[in-house]
């Protein structure tokens, strides 16, 4: 019983980081229908800039977290400035394209900048593991959690109650009509970007921590693992990424710990198609979308 | 006129080198002495290009042992003299060096190639000509398959998986191991099938787990093994996984035993704290206190102004192997020289070295303890 506790509590360590990124790409296709694929690369860039920080200057873990997540937002605005407006217009296929572009571009950007070893994250939280009876759950795991659950109902109550989240649900609902009813369409865009992109940058910060490396592939995978997440509960829902995350990490503790650890990205990838051909739209997901 | 002049300067140029080439020949024939009075060694290794500091570290290494010899009176007068050519990891380039080596330079033995795949690439030439080939680090079974000729001196991959083996269970005592290993690398899944295969006679193994290269959380396979209590845990893999792995063994408060293998080389550097008291297997030990090591620490270092690694220990361990064997042989005869290679029985930097029907060594391994973020000599173990 203490095992399954423990591996169920491993399952929620690895989800909470996949539903966070999980979140920003919800948010990004949401609003204009593009699968970000630089979003993992931006979660690499995030946890570069935390350990230039980190380690030239020596902030403290919540300065790193804030100060990193502000570059990753101007990183992220930049690129929908440079990359994805001008497409604004265009066939979507051409904005996946270049968003696959973009994360190329990023990814050898950092290679030459950082160079391909891996860099060691200093451990700016301490690891020292929590014990609740026989189960140990490690401090970086109870910070990503608590931090990941209070971003999505910060997110939540920004989009549910303030002017630019509402500005938000309006352009993901009908462009057009946005404009119409006076709502800064563009300036909606270029926000949703830096709230992506930061939540990005947040992952990417508490990953390079909780694994202790940084380098310039290190996004691929996680991206990879968050898009699957994101589209597992219903793409363009914030609640369905946070689950999704959560399913993820769950599946794929699960299929390690009592099934086979050989074939764990094997089952995960599995299951994703199964709810795809069952269930289309995703967990949550309904026949009429409530979009971001 | 311009194409006259270019005619006139080829044929100027192809009479200056078959002059040359005759005059080559005369010395050959007629400076007998001066041929006798040297024993030409050939090196190939790759000097430039992404790997060339292991065959900058075996080159180095191999003209240290020559020059040894030599200061000691060389092999019954004769000097020994190292031709060395680069390789540039190049399979295509090794064959050219090899028959250069073979024709231009009349080499005596060849010490090389560095890696596997060049090695492999002269291997049917070399076993056809019978010369003796001593490659110091190619480390793949096939080398020095069906090639008598062939040996080498360091270990091979599975040997140092069943050597892993016999240390857990002899050494520590262990009773019960764990195996973590890299499913996408050849390397990695090589040593744990031997170590599992030999450990499964000695003990038993309680976990045989594998991950992806990507992979970054092994939470949950560790908190698997941790919960069948095995006395120690084998992760054969390069040193930036493993320190990954070892962090998350030290989070979760596990109380296990480390074991790795060469690719560990390296790892106090950035995981000194979670590699702290664990072990692994490697071709030799900077503080192994034996005379001969620190004799030729410090010479290296005197000489080339760094460090000598692993693979420069094997080259300069493989020089000295080769000019035993052509001193016990007698002659510069390829078939006595192999002959005596296949008898030799010698200590070296790497341990005390015999060769077994394949070419392959038979040698204690030195095992290497992290302690206070350093490398302690823990003891060495042969396999029998």
């Amino acid at each position: 019983m203490t095992l399954f506790l423990q591996q169920l509590i491993n399952g929620l360590s690895v989800g909470s980081i996949y539903a966070v990124i999980a979140l920003g790409y919800t948010m990004v296709y949401g609003i204009i229908k593009l699968i970000n694929f630089a979003h993992g690369e931006i979660m690499m860039m995030g946890a570069y800039f935390a350990f230039v920080t980190a380690v030239t200057i020596g902030m403290p873990f919540y300065m790193v977290l804030i100060v990193s997540m502000l570059i990753a937002a101007i990183l992220g605005l930049s690129i929908e400035y440079v990359a994805y407006k001008p497409l604004r217009n265009a066939p979507r296929i051409s904005a996946l394209i270049t968003a696959i572009g973009i994360s190329l571009f990023l990814q050898n950007l950092a290679l030459v900048v950082f160079k391909p070893e891996p860099k060691v994250m200093p451990a700016i939280i301490p690891k020292q593991p929590i014990l609740i009876g026989n189960l140990q759950i490690g401090t970086v795991t109870i910070v990503t959690i608590l931090l990941s659950v209070i971003f999505m109902i910060l997110l939540d109550q920004f989009i549910k109650k303030t002017k630019p989240g509402k500005a938000m649900r309006a352009v993901s609902q009908d462009k057009e009509a946005s404009i119409l009813m006076g709502i800064n369409v563009n300036r909606t865009i270029s926000l949703t970007f830096a709230i992506g992109s930061a939540l990005g940058a947040f992952g990417g910060v508490l990953y390079s921590i909780a694994y202790t490396q940084v380098y310039p592939t290190m996004g691929i995978m996680p991206g990879l693992k968050a898009f699957v997440a994101a589209v597992l509960g219903g793409i363009g829902l914030l609640p369905g990424a946070m689950l999704g995350g959560f399913v993820i990490g769950m599946i794929e503790t699960i299929s390690k710990a009592y099934i086979s650890s050989q074939w764990s990205d094997a089952i995960v990838f599995g299951i994703l198609i199964i709810v795809l051909i069952v269930k289309p739209t995703g967990i949550l997901g309904k026949n009429e979308r409530e979009k971001v | 006129m311009k194409k006259r002049l270019t005619i006139f300067t080829l044929v100027t140029l192809l009479i200056i080198s078959m002059l040359s080439l005759t005059s080559c020949k005369g010395d050959e024939n007629g400076n007998t002495d001066a041929e006798a009075d040297v024993i030409k060694l050939g090196v190939i290794a790759p000097l430039t290009g992404e790997i060339s500091q292991y065959g900058i570290g075996v080159n180095n290494a191999a003209k240290l042992a020559a020059e040894e010899i030599n200061d000691a009176g060389g092999i019954d007068g004769k000097m020994i003299e190292i031709i060395s050519y680069d390789s540039k990891a190049d399979k295509t380039e090794a064959i050219n060096a090899y028959n250069k080596l073979r024709d231009q330079d009349n080499i005596t033995a060849l010490i090389g190639c560095t890696i596997s795949g060049t090695t492999l690439s002269i291997k049917e030439i070399a076993a056809g000509d019978g010369i003796p080939v001593l490659t110091p680090t190619a480390t793949n079974l096939d080398v020095t398959l069906n090639a008598p000729n062939i040996f080498r001196a360091c270990f091979t991959d599975p040997y140092q998986g069943e050597t892993a083996a016999v240390f857990s269970a002899e050494d520590l005592g262990a009773k019960k191991a764990a195996v973590i290993y890299n499913l996408e690398s050849a390397y990695s899944e090589g040593i744990a099938e031997a170590f599992k295969t030999k450990y499964s006679d000695l003990g038993e193994i309680t976990n045989f787990e594998g991950y992806a290269d990507t992979d970054t959380d092994f939470r949950t396979i560790l908190t698997k093994i941790a919960d069948k209590k095995p006395d120690v845990l084998f992760i054969p893999d390069y040193y930036a996984k493993v320190g990954v792995i070892l962090t998350q063994v030290k989070e979760l408060g596990i109380d296990v035993v480390c074991i790795g293998v060469d690719g560990w080389d390296g790892i106090e550097a950035d995981y000194a704290d979670v590699a702290e008291g664990h072990y692994f297997i490697n071709h030799y030990s900077k503080n192994d206190p034996s005379e001969l090591v620190q004799n030729f620490i410090t010479k290296f270092e005197e000489t080339y102004d760094m460090s000598p690694n692993a693979l420069a220990a094997l080259g300069y361990d493989a020089t000295k192997i080769m000019s035993e064997a052509i001193k016990n042989a007698g002659s510069t005869e390829s078939s006595a020289i192999v002959e005596e290679l296949s008898n030799i029985s010698t200590d070296g930097v790497t341990g005390h070295i015999t060769f077994d029907e394949n070419g392959d060594p038979t040698k204690s391994i030195s095992v290497i303890q992290i302690v206070n973020g350093e490398h302690k000599l823990a003891g060495k173990v042969s396999v029998e």
